[in-house]
């Protein structure tokens, strides 16, 4: 358990582009008929993307509308799951560091000190020039490619304190490196090369 | 006696091949599966019954024997859930099922919801996992369109396959908690009885099993059940995915046979232990819940379920997390405690509580500051989370700390030794 909660600064309104909202829509039609609360992830998910990273409460209470769930249990939803950003992140990247044991063991400790010394010293702050944020979390289920990152929709692995930074540098450039294994490595293949799956395991003719 | 590729399902581990459905195809999947629809509903439960497949999400519960509780003649609409909120540390093998062979889970899918007369599926992609969802869809999209499934598809089994995700919260791993999830509320564990097999999602019968699970099915089904029994050890058979993370030269994941010896895994394929076996201090063999089991009894082990339990750890997931002798595995523990303190729904108080008591003792313990008669409060504590929850979590939380004080005692007391002395000296 971890308190969350909301921003003492929030925009008066917020509103679906016509794209998202066509997109919603959509997406509560995947469930049945009168089950459309399913929706509420996926939904606040998409609002917080447009958002730039995070979740205003008037987007709470329009999801709430949409779904015919009362405020509240949307409120709760929000709070509740860890992945919904409560107050204003990194304008370029929101940075999640792996920090649990099996990314510890090979040095994740060492990628928080990065993020302190460069983005902020207090996780969920922003770094002096807004473009950055950053928050240790939890398994991130990339254990065999670790420690790793994620940011956005992108995970950034088998990182060093280096790679990190050239990783950071990438995103401030407004460059950012291509995801995946920061060595070179494919996906969770022993760096050394495949020991099984003689015929499948090797790039395609 | 190393598994053979050719006895290897999941062909594309590693991505060098095409994930779309012409590549699934060129490696086996989709082979007609309307063959195997047309032998019937309790053929395909039988033929995994008596392939002695075990659950491949933590609890090695017979796949085939859960099916078989799915009711026959009921009003309701049966579902079928595929646990894809993969969050156990350690754990990274339906990552890569997802993302490079999501065929053979979607094919399994069918399979699955057939036998149990579902007609609908919907599979729970942990929130983080975007790239894997994005992969996922695209896959079902191509089977949509490929008349694979959907109405009227070519196996004459109406099969809807929707694809969901979740928002960061390791508890909806939970087979219940996953159930109010998808029904649009916080990740809460549910008692149980009733079981979802009776009152699962929007209070319909419903399965709800892991992704390698169901991802094997098809090739279960397609090689035969005494194919895939014969491999692995009695009452643990077939292949497994191992996923290798911590201190090895080469951390990796792979396909394996189940009771494959610890040792021959790690030098294998993963390059053995950083600093060769003898630099080995403990192993997690199955994610982090699982107890960890110090190098003495390592030599010889084998993974597989029966021989972990009764070393009281467990097979779990197969996450293989290695700790050399460089590693503070007070401090390692400590991490797990957190996490654990940092997941807990917050809906039982033992584990609410318990959770965060246990993690902080384990900080103060890391650095000494604590007396040797603490070390047997701690378990009693634990014994007091253990078994006095709704769900597992609470056991998860209990388990990592009872092995950290069963097998290295020693070594939490002579931190308070030291911390003791360090102390003493700077008094004098």
């Amino acid at each position: 358990m971890s308190v969350r909660r909301l921003d003492a600064h929030q925009p008066a309104s917020f509103a679906f582009s016509p794209e998202n909202e066509a997109w919603a829509k959509a997406t509560i039609a995947k469930y049945p008929p009168g089950k459309q609360a399913s929706a509420v992830l996926p939904l606040l998910w998409r609002a917080q993307e447009q958002n730039g990273g995070w979740l205003p409460e008037p987007a709470m209470r329009l999801v709430a509308d949409m779904l015919g769930m009362a405020d509240i249990r949307v409120y709760e939803i929000a709070t509740f799951y860890t992945m919904f950003q409560l107050s204003p992140v990194g304008r370029k990247a929101h940075v999640w560091v792996c920090g649990t044991t099996p990314c510890m063991l090979r040095g994740a400790e060492a990628l928080v000190a990065v993020c302190k010394r460069r983005i902020s010293e207090e996780p969920h702050r922003l770094s002096k020039d807004g473009d950055f944020s950053w928050e240790e979390v939890e398994c991130l289920g990339v254990c065999a490619n670790a420690p790793m990152v994620q940011i956005g929709r992108d995970t950034y692995e088998d990182l060093t304190p280096e790679l990190f930074e050239n990783v950071l540098d990438g995103f401030a450039a407004g460059n950012p490196p291509k995801p995946g294994s920061q060595t070179g490595r494919q996906a969770s293949c022993p760096a050394g090369g495949a020991t099984t799956l003689a015929d499948f395991a090797k790039p395609r003719n | 006696m190393a598994l053979s590729d050719k006895d290897r399902i999941f062909k594309n581990l590693y991505g060098f091949q095409d994930w779309k459905l012409a590549g699934a195809r060129a490696r086996g999947a989709w082979d007609n599966t309307k063959a195997l629809i047309d032998k019937g509903h309790d053929w395909i439960i039988n033929e995994i019954k008596s392939s002695g497949l075990r659950g491949r999400g933590g609890a090695g519960f017979p796949t085939g024997l859960k099916w078989s509780f799915m009711p026959k003649n009921d009003p309701r609409p049966s579902y079928l859930v595929i646990n894809a909120d993969e969050s156990e540390p350690g754990s990274c093998k339906d990552r890569e099922i997802m993302r490079h062979d999501p065929h053979l889970l979607i094919e399994g899918a069918l399979l699955a919801s057939f036998a149990m007369r579902a007609h609908t599926c919907y599979t729970y992609v942990r929130g983080e996992f975007m790239r894997e969802r994005e992969r996922l869809e695209a896959a079902v999209a191509e089977a949509y369109a490929a008349g694979l499934i959907g109405k009227d598809n070519d196996h004459g089994w109406d099969f809807d396959f929707v694809v969901h995700h979740g928002a960061g919260a390791y508890i909806c791993g939970e087979e219940t908690a996953l159930l109010e999830s998808l029904e649009g509320k916080k990740g809460m564990p549910r008692l149980k009885p009733p079981f979802p097999a009776n009152v699962g999602l929007y209070g319909a019968p419903t399965t709800v099993n892991n992704v390698e699970s169901i991802a094997v099915t098809g090739d279960i089904l397609r090689r035969g059940a005494t194919w895939f029994s014969a491999l692995g050890k009695p009452n643990n058979t077939g292949t497994k995915l191992f996923q290798i993370s911590g201190h090895v030269e080469q951390p990796c994941v792979v396909e394996e046979e189940m009771g494959i010896p610890l040792r021959e895994l790690l030098e294998r394929h993963a390059g053995g232990v950083r600093g060769g076996w003898s630099n080995l201090l403990a192993v997690i063999p199955g994610g982090s819940s699982m107890p960890l089991l110090p190098a003495s009894m390592c030599e010889t082990l084998t993974l597989d379920f029966d021989t972990l339990t009764k070393l009281k750890s467990g097979m779990g997931t197969a996450a293989v997390i290695v700790m050399d002798k460089s590693t503070d595995v007070i401090a390692a523990i400590r991490r797990i405690a957190y996490f654990y303190k940092h997941e807990s729904c917050g809906q039982c108080t033992p584990c609410r509580e318990g959770c965060g008591w246990m993690w902080r003792v384990l900080q103060r313990m890391e650095r000494g500051e604590a007396d040797k008669r603490e070390i047997d409060l701690l378990w009693d504590v634990t014994t007091r989370v253990e078994g006095h929850t709704i769900c597992a979590l609470g056991d998860a939380a209990a388990w990592p700390v009872q092995g950290l004080i069963r097998h290295f005692r020693s070594e939490i007391e002579a931190r308070i030794d030291r911390h003791r002395a360090a102390q003493k000296q700077a008094a004098e």
